[in-house]
């Protein structure tokens, strides 16, 4: 079952094409790894996917529903509900401890609950230290409180960007073992990456150059 | 509370707290601007009571003359006094001026009620003391010197004058009454001696007079009359003063109550200029306050710009983004004009120490006003940087290394 459709979307700055005529489908708990080099419309696409930014051309279906025509604040409201961001940079609040940081995607989208919040930060191992600001914790910690962030309101899409670009190996395994899970559990995943260590584990991987795809194929050495 | 509300004003305080080396900078711009705006408020409702007191030393403001041909009733005086409440009168004293002779040269001698005269007249230096009561006197510094006198010689005025009819002399010793052989005239040298107490030095024409009790005055001249002049002083505006002369000067038959416009007409121009100045200062520091609030507002939600990109990204809609940082900026505003309000009633007691040597009167309304004003100019100041920080794309803060 779809989740996600691109037909033809075209992203525009200037003269300069990010994004080509790309089209795309994304099937309801697929694994997905679009990779490329810099400048090949990755970002450009992740934005679209997510909302933060509007299509010049072409359609996003997300859900059976086009929001490609939506208002800013429907977008908004939309993307809140449906898709959980993991970031390169993490970029947790600095004045906020690991249990709040997760309180707050959950104070946007519906109701904050400290006992789910603290809920998922157990699930990805983070329970003893909750209580902690970013600036206690390590890179890979800090990663698995955004990852909890992005699962708390139980999103059909997880979209991370570079998710494992600041982390060592050791903290890598742990957040491909927490997408893993996650995919286990019916999640949506979209991996933006260039490492393809992190590409290789995914269900199906898409390459971009200069805009437009060039390659989409099912990784044969995927495994559960 | 519910668990979002309970959730927002834990980011708040959150922030403000855990954040508290770059909150302080903001807290400090709005306390100062806070402390001036209140000590300067404090200053301007105080300095007309300030400089009313300070010009009450150069004297008496009002005087009660008798009206022409008429004499001045102690009932009407005292009537006259009754006008002014009792919080503002200082004090009043009457004055008889009578011409006597000393070593035979003319001398004008005043009677006075020494126990007040000090109220009316705050400016008098004097040498010595005041008379302790009846046979003692004050002369003043130039008559002090023509005659060579000083505190502790004894002096005898001498009141000269012929004997009518009209004159009863039953009480005057036969050794001071005299006939001129010629005419057949009776005349009186009637004296009293009277102990220098001290010298008067004023600058003025008092230092001409000899200052007596009106009891003695009355004993050497040999009767009795109203008085000349009563000097009263009174703290008040120079509106309230005309409220108090028009309501005497209407009642009264045997007196006028008038002004001594040298006095109050420079008080009143004084107090007025002083009122603008603190006016325009307290506005140029409001503007000032609000200047530095945006700056420093303005610095604070910038390099929060990719944090208002994430609150974005997760879902924030503008308005919750202005909410948030509105509040923050409103808690600063409150926290910042409660101390600005301590501290300037502090800063305005120091001033009025220094200024007038007396301490400023509590105004227990400016605090509230202090805290509203700096909670307004804090979320004015914050409007702008807010605006821009709604702009925020976060797709462009949250990208890159």
């Amino acid at each position: 079952m779809k989740l996600l459709e691109l037909k033809n979307v075209t992203k525009r700055y200037g003269s300069l094409h990010a994004l080509d005529s790309v089209s795309l489908s994304i099937d309801k708990g697929e694994w997905i790894a679009i990779m490329g080099p810099s400048g090949s419309g990755k970002s450009t696409m992740m934005n679209i996917i997510s909302c933060m930014d509007k299509p010049t051309e072409g359609q996003v279906i997300f859900d059976g529903r086009d929001i490609t025509k939506d208002s800013r604040k429907k977008l908004t409201e939309f993307h809140r509900d449906k898709i959980g961001l993991v970031f390169q940079q993490f970029h947790l609040i600095n004045y906020l401890n690991a249990v709040e940081n997760v309180m707050v995607a959950q104070y946007y989208h519906s109701m904050p609950d400290e006992k789910e919040a603290l809920e998922a930060l157990e699930r990805v191992g983070l329970k003893d230290r909750a209580r902690h600001l970013p600036s206690q914790l390590s890179g890979g910690e800090q990663q698995r409180v955004c990852i909890a962030r992005a699962l708390i309101n139980s999103p059909e899409l997880i979209l991370a960007d570079e998710p494992t670009g600041n982390l060592d190996e050791a903290n890598e395994n742990i957040v491909l073992d927490l997408f893993r899970q996650l995919h286990k559990e019916g999640t949506s995943l979209i991996v933006v990456t260039h490492d393809p260590e992190v590409g290789e584990v995914a269900q199906r991987i898409v390459r971009l150059e200069h805009g437009r795809i060039v390659s989409d194929k099912r990784n044969d050495s995927f495994s559960e | 509370m519910n668990k979002k509300r309970r959730m927002f004003v834990r980011m708040v305080l959150a922030s403000l707290l855990r954040r508290r080396s770059r909150m302080i900078i903001a807290l400090l711009a709005i306390v100062v601007g806070a402390t001036i705006l209140s000590g300067l408020g404090m200053i301007y409702y105080d300095v007309p009571r300030q400089m009313s007191a300070q010009f009450r030393s150069y004297g008496a403001n009002i005087i009660f003359v008798p009206r022409e041909g008429a004499e001045m009733s102690i009932e009407e005086i005292n009537k006259g006094i009754g006008v002014f409440p009792s919080d503002k009168l200082e004090g009043y004293t009457p004055y008889r001026y009578e011409n006597t002779k000393l070593n035979n040269l003319p001398v004008t001698l005043a009677g006075t009620e020494f126990s007040s005269v000090l109220r009316t007249s705050p400016y008098w230096h004097i040498s010595g003391e005041l008379p302790a009561g009846n046979g003692g006197c004050l002369v003043g510094k130039k008559l002090a010197e023509k005659f060579g006198l000083s505190a502790g010689d004894t002096i005898s005025p001498l009141n000269s004058f012929e004997i009518t009819d009209d004159i009863d002399i039953s009480s005057i010793p036969e050794s001071e009454i005299y006939e001129d052989p010629q005419t057949g005239e009776k005349f009186c040298d009637h004296s009293l001696d009277l102990k220098i107490s001290g010298i008067l030095e004023t600058g003025g024409s008092e230092e001409d007079y000899i200052y007596v009790t009106l009891e003695d005055i009355t004993d050497l001249m040999l009767n009795e009359r109203g008085f000349d002049i009563v000097e009263v002083s009174v703290a008040a505006s120079a509106k309230e003063l005309k409220d108090y002369l028009d309501e005497i000067n209407k009642n009264a038959v045997s007196l006028t109550a008038k002004p001594v416009k040298r006095v109050t007409a420079s008080e009143s121009t004084v107090l007025s200029k002083l009122e603008s100045l603190v006016l325009i200062v307290t506005l140029v520091v409001l503007a000032l306050t609000m200047i530095c609030v945006a700056t420093t507002m303005t610095a604070v939600i910038t390099e929060r710009r990719r944090e208002i990109g994430l609150r974005k990204a997760l879902g924030a809609l503008d308005s919750s983004i202005v909410l948030e940082f509105l509040s923050e900026g409103l808690v600063l505003g409150a926290a910042g004009g409660i101390v600005g309000s301590i501290l300037g009633y502090l800063f305005a007691d120091i001033v009025s120490m220094n200024v007038f040597s007396s301490a400023i009167t509590f105004r227990p309304l400016l605090l509230p006003v202090t805290i509203i004003a700096s909670v307004i100019v804090t979320g004015l100041a914050c409007l702008i940087p807010i605006r821009s920080a709604v702009d925020v794309d976060p797709a462009l803060v949250l990208k890159g290394e």
